[in-house]
């Protein structure tokens, strides 16, 4: 691994390296502080002037690439380490569990006898990220598209920037504005949509309303739409102009162009996007630890106070739980770890096959 | 199936800008035309108004008129995509869509006009491949990445997409300036044959190329670098390239500018 | 060639005889605007469903299928579907702008309300629910200094990585770690707070704090490094894979061998990008809630010492705030997410501006 290019770079150097070393023997010590403007300089001394160049330079070199091999080593311990680690703390509390961990509807590991079920907050947490990617991904890709290619090129850049910046708002901030602000509308909504829609199951119940799958979904959706539009509007710039001007040339209209040119080229990217989107999502805490009814049970309902997510429990239940409640929730983590870790797998292979038949187009 | 181009006192602008002024200028059909003249010249910006593709650009604009068998393509009512699927193009770099498969490609103009049937798009993919020369070499092929094929073979690609959805007019902008002699050769020679189906107008900078297919040059230059590009002279190629009238032609032809 | 397909039963497809359409008038968007809007006030008043709300969501359906209805009519299909399209493409930027507009209005309004000397200058130490005062003094000192620990570890760390995957690494192993790389940054931050939990809490914290588990400021730095790491590694990388290939292989013909190569002329070269990586990576891990909470624990004093006892953050305070029951908790916890996202935008806005130059004078 990696001999050919680092054996070709220490071979041209070794070779003027020797021819120098005859000249001016000091310089063997002087390895590392060569100044830029002269490699070799003849002053040092240090080395005393015996030891063999080759071996010396193979030092540093070698020494430098150890460095960098194990730091990238690194990665590959903190994963395995978190893996290990949440194995080990969960699996005590999964054993105390008196109950089926997978199909429980509840969460009270800190009694005498531990009852917990990671069930209904897995179900929570699909629901409320798939309703928000729902919401999310039409919306961002016509933003995205506005700003690429309907808006004037100024106003385009503008906002553009203006998008990157709400994607790097914390989400702290939008669950406190979903708590604080947007709940009212929602609840009105929420009641309206009861009213005459109650027949769906969906919007039935008899309240209360507002704090629910449907409020923690839309805080979410409008947390990952700057995220999902900046990343697909870079995509949707980056098409070549050439090929727009292709679809253009063959008297496409722009919507056709965009469908003939630039949605297929970005298509890679806007899966990568709304992963991304989907990560966020699945792993937000605070926003819906702030906005969620927080309640156990399996129900499609999404206007009634209630839902849960797995991410928000731990959050919520953290503060009073006791050793047995910790592994508990370490082991929900470790479920919800798995949940993204599929997901981003899923994608990745996704954007390598399409990417492979567009590379190896090219 | 080919017609008559002609352009009368056309300007046009990137911004502020004056690119080319009042260009006047009569394409018969069934013909080939070249537009030679030295860089920023406007001969592209010339081309590209033909088929109302200089506007596609931010704060590029155009006046005067330009009719196509005496109808104003800039007139208010007129609808540009008809105007460009009556007006086809082929670029400087081959630009297939990465995409799509060559078949794809190939009958991508004909699925955006609404033509959906499986046999009519064979057909029309196979009679558009084989007059771009290029049938042979990909007929085993249709449905791998058009992206994949030799720069000529793309370029050929870009020609049978722009014939298949039978264009009056085929603009070539520079078409074989991104490749090889064996591949521009290939070009040529379909630019032959084409030309009995179709109006071909061509901008290149290779004079022998210029000399070799076209019937009829046009020469643009400028004064200075900033100055809007005029045409000089417009004449059957023989004359142009034996006994130019205009001075500033003959000094280009020869060699001694540009 | 040409003479072997001679059936033309391909007539020329949809080639226009005439190059005028009928075109509708200008006014025709606007009527039907109006037309739609009113039928829509008939319908939504007509059977009492709703409020003004209703009709403007109901006029913009309607006013998208009569649009497409009128150029289907007038223009034909594709046109009609082009205006549809970008009528619809419109709207999801209105759509989109009423939420986030509204987000930075309440941030701005309500965060101003405490935006004094007091809320910087003390702590909540003391402050009981009656109390109107209070500040995030300790909160920012907490997020200041987590969010440094996190950077020095992450960046030396995160830019050797970078360098063993694009100059040294090959092969399987180095496959593998780019791919972990990118299984991190998908890690949602409750998991990374989790694993520090288990791992630095839990075992190793008690081996310092006579065998109790203690939280820390460090602790909450370790989870952050978790999330900062994968996206300072994927930036480094990809500025370095940018670094021309030209530029080392003059260093190497000089004679200069490859890991000073790599010092000082790639990774300077690099470095504008990776700075504006490594800004991005801070303001992400600035804005991190769920980590902090689980494993610093918060506090309502000042603790400068990151290595022992509670510490907050400033979103932490946030969070922390918003659970409050004092009712003037709720103007601290906006006047600190206002703080925050301050803190996150000039990060934000200074990283992009870095990367713009830095593409300018490339």
């Amino acid at each position: 691994m990696g001999e050919t290019p680092h054996r070709s770079a220490d071979a041209g150097t070794g070779g003027t390296r020797v021819t120098q070393s005859h000249e001016w023997p000091a310089v063997l010590g002087a390895c590392g502080r060569g100044t830029s403007q002269h490699p070799f300089p003849g002053r040092a001394g240090l080395g005393g002037g015996g030891a063999l160049p080759r071996s010396r330079k193979f030092g540093a070199e070698r020494a430098f690439r150890g460095l960098t091999l194990a730091a990238g080593t690194a990665v590959l311990v903190i994963i395995a380490a978190i893996a290990i680690f949440l194995v080990a703390k969960a699996v005590p509390a999964l054993r105390a569990n008196t109950e089926n961990f997978w199909s429980y509807e509840g969460w009270s590991p800190n009694d005498p006898q531990p009852k917990f079920g990671i069930g209904t907050l897995a179900f929570g947490t699909v629901l409320s990220s798939a309703l928000a990617l729902l919401i999310a991904v039409p919306v961002a890709l016509g933003i995205a598209l506005y700003l690429s290619h309907y808006a004037p090129r100024r106003l385009g850049t503008a906002l553009g920037f203006l998008v990157d910046l709400l994607a790097a708002v914390p989400s702290v901030v939008f669950g406190l504005w979903g708590r604080d602000v947007f709940s009212s509308p929602v609840r009105d909504f929420s009641v309206w949509l009861n009213q005459h829609f109650g027949w769906i199951p969906l919007f039935g119940g008899d309240g209360p309303f507002g704090a629910s799958i449907m409020l923690g979904a839309l805080v979410l959706a409008i947390m990952v739409l700057p995220i999902i539009t900046s990343l697909s509007r870079e995509v949707f710039l980056q098409t070549p102009t050439a090929n727009e001007e292709a679809a253009l040339a063959l008297g496409a209209t722009r919507w056709e162009m965009l469908r003939t040119a630039v949605l297929p080229y970005g298509r890679p990217g806007i899966i990568a996007a709304v992963m991304l989107g989907l990560g966020r999502a699945l792993g937000e805490t605070i926003a819906l630890a702030l906005t969620l009814g927080i309640t156990f049970g399996i129900s499609f309902n999404l206007i009634q106070n209630g839902g849960n997510t797995i991410a928000a429990n731990i959050a919520n239940a953290f503060g009073e739980a006791n050793e047995t409640g910790r592994g508990a929730l370490i082991a929900s983590g470790l479920v919800l770890f798995t949940i993204t870790l599929i997901v981003n797998i899923t994608a990745r292979a996704i954007i390598y096959r399409r990417r492979e038949f567009t590379e190896s187009a090219a | 199936m080919a017609k008559r181009v002609e352009a009368s006192n056309v300007t046009a602008y990137y911004g502020g800008f004056k690119a080319i002024e009042n260009i006047n200028l009569t394409v018969e059909p069934k013909t080939v035309t070249a537009l030679i003249g030295p860089s920023g010249c406007g001969k592209s910006t010339f081309l590209r108004s033909i088929n109302r593709m200089h506007e596609v650009l931010p704060g590029a604009r155009v006046e005067g008129s330009l009719t196509i068998d005496d109808q104003d393509i800039y007139d208010r009512d007129v609808d540009v995509t008809a105007v460009r699927r009556m007006i086809g193009m082929v670029f400087q770099r081959p630009n297939p869509f990465p995409t799509m498969s060559i078949f794809e490609n190939v009958v991508a103009g004909l699925k955006l006009n609404g033509v959906r049937k499986k046999s009519i798009l064979d057909e029309a993919a196979e009679k558009a491949l084989r007059s771009a020369n290029l049938w042979d070499e990909v007929k085993d092929r249709l449905g791998k990445p058009g992206a994949g094929l030799s720069g000529g073979q793309q370029q050929r690609l870009c020609i049978a997409r722009t014939i298949a959805v039978e264009p009056q007019v085929v603009l070539m902008d520079e078409p074989c300036s991104a490749l090889d002699p064996i591949s521009t050769l290939a070009i040529e020679d379909l630019m032959f044959q084409l030309k009995d189906k179709f109006t071909i107008i061509i901008v290149t900078h290779n004079m022998q190329q210029a000399a070799r297919v076209s019937d009829r040059t046009a020469f643009f230059s400028i004064e200075k670098t900033g100055d809007p590009g005029r045409l000089i002279e417009y004449d059957n190629t023989q004359k142009i390239f034996s006994n130019p009238s205009v001075k500033k032609t003959e000094d280009y032809i020869t060699g001694r500018f540009g | 060639m040409t003479t072997t397909v001679t059936s033309h039963r391909t007539r020329p497809p949809a080639q226009p005889t005439s190059l005028r359409g009928r075109r509708l008038p200008w006014y025709a968007a606007p009527a039907i605007a109006v037309a739609a809007l009113a039928l829509a006030a008939g319908i939504v008043y007509g059977i009492d469903i709703g409020g003004p709300v209703l009709v403007v969501v109901l006029g913009a359906i309607l006013y998208l299928v009569g649009l497409f209805a009128a150029a289907n009519a007038v223009e034909g299909r594709r046109s009609a579907r082009n205006r549809t399209w970008s009528a619809l493409i419109h709207s999801a930027f209105v759509l989109a702008v009423l939420p986030l507009v509204s987000v930075v209005w309440t941030l701005v309004s309500k965060g101003t309300e405490r935006l004094d000397g007091n809320f910087f200058q003390t702590s909540m130490n003391n402050i009981g629910a009656r109390d109107a005062n209070g500040g995030a003094y300790h909160a920012i000192v907490g997020t200041l200094e987590q969010v440094g620990i996190a950077t020095l570890i992450t960046v030396p760390l995160g830019v050797l990585c970078a360098i063993y995957i694009v100059e040294y690494g090959r092969g399987k192993f180095a496959f593998a770690i780019r791919f972990f790389v990118d299984v991190m940054t998908g890690i949602p931050s409750i998991v990374s707070g989790l694993f520090v939990l288990a791992f630095w809490v839990l075992i190793v914290s008690p081996w310092f704090n006579d065998g109790r588990p203690s939280f820390s400021g460090f602790a909450a730095a370790l989870a952050l490094s978790v999330l900062m790491l994968p996206t300072i590694v994927r930036s480094t990388e990809e500025m370095l894979r940018l670094v021309p290939a030209p530029l080392r292989e003059g260093a190497y013909a000089l004679g200069v061998p490859k890991w000073k190569t790599i010092l000082r002329v790639v990774l300077p070269t690099a470095l504008p990008g990776i700075v504006t990586g490594v800004m991005l990576a801070i303001a992400r891990a600035a804005g991190e809630t769920a980590p902090v909470l689980l494993v610093a624990g918060g506090g309502a004093a000042i603790n400068t010492n990151p290595f022992e006892n509670n510490q907050s953050s400033l979103s932490l305070f946030v969070y922390q705030q918003a659970g409050d029951a004092s009712k003037y908790a709720p103007a601290r916890a906006w006047t600190a997410a206002l703080t925050l996202v301050a803190l996150v935008l000039i990060l934000t806005i200074a990283a992009k501006l870095l990367a713009r130059r830095n593409r300018l004078s490339r």
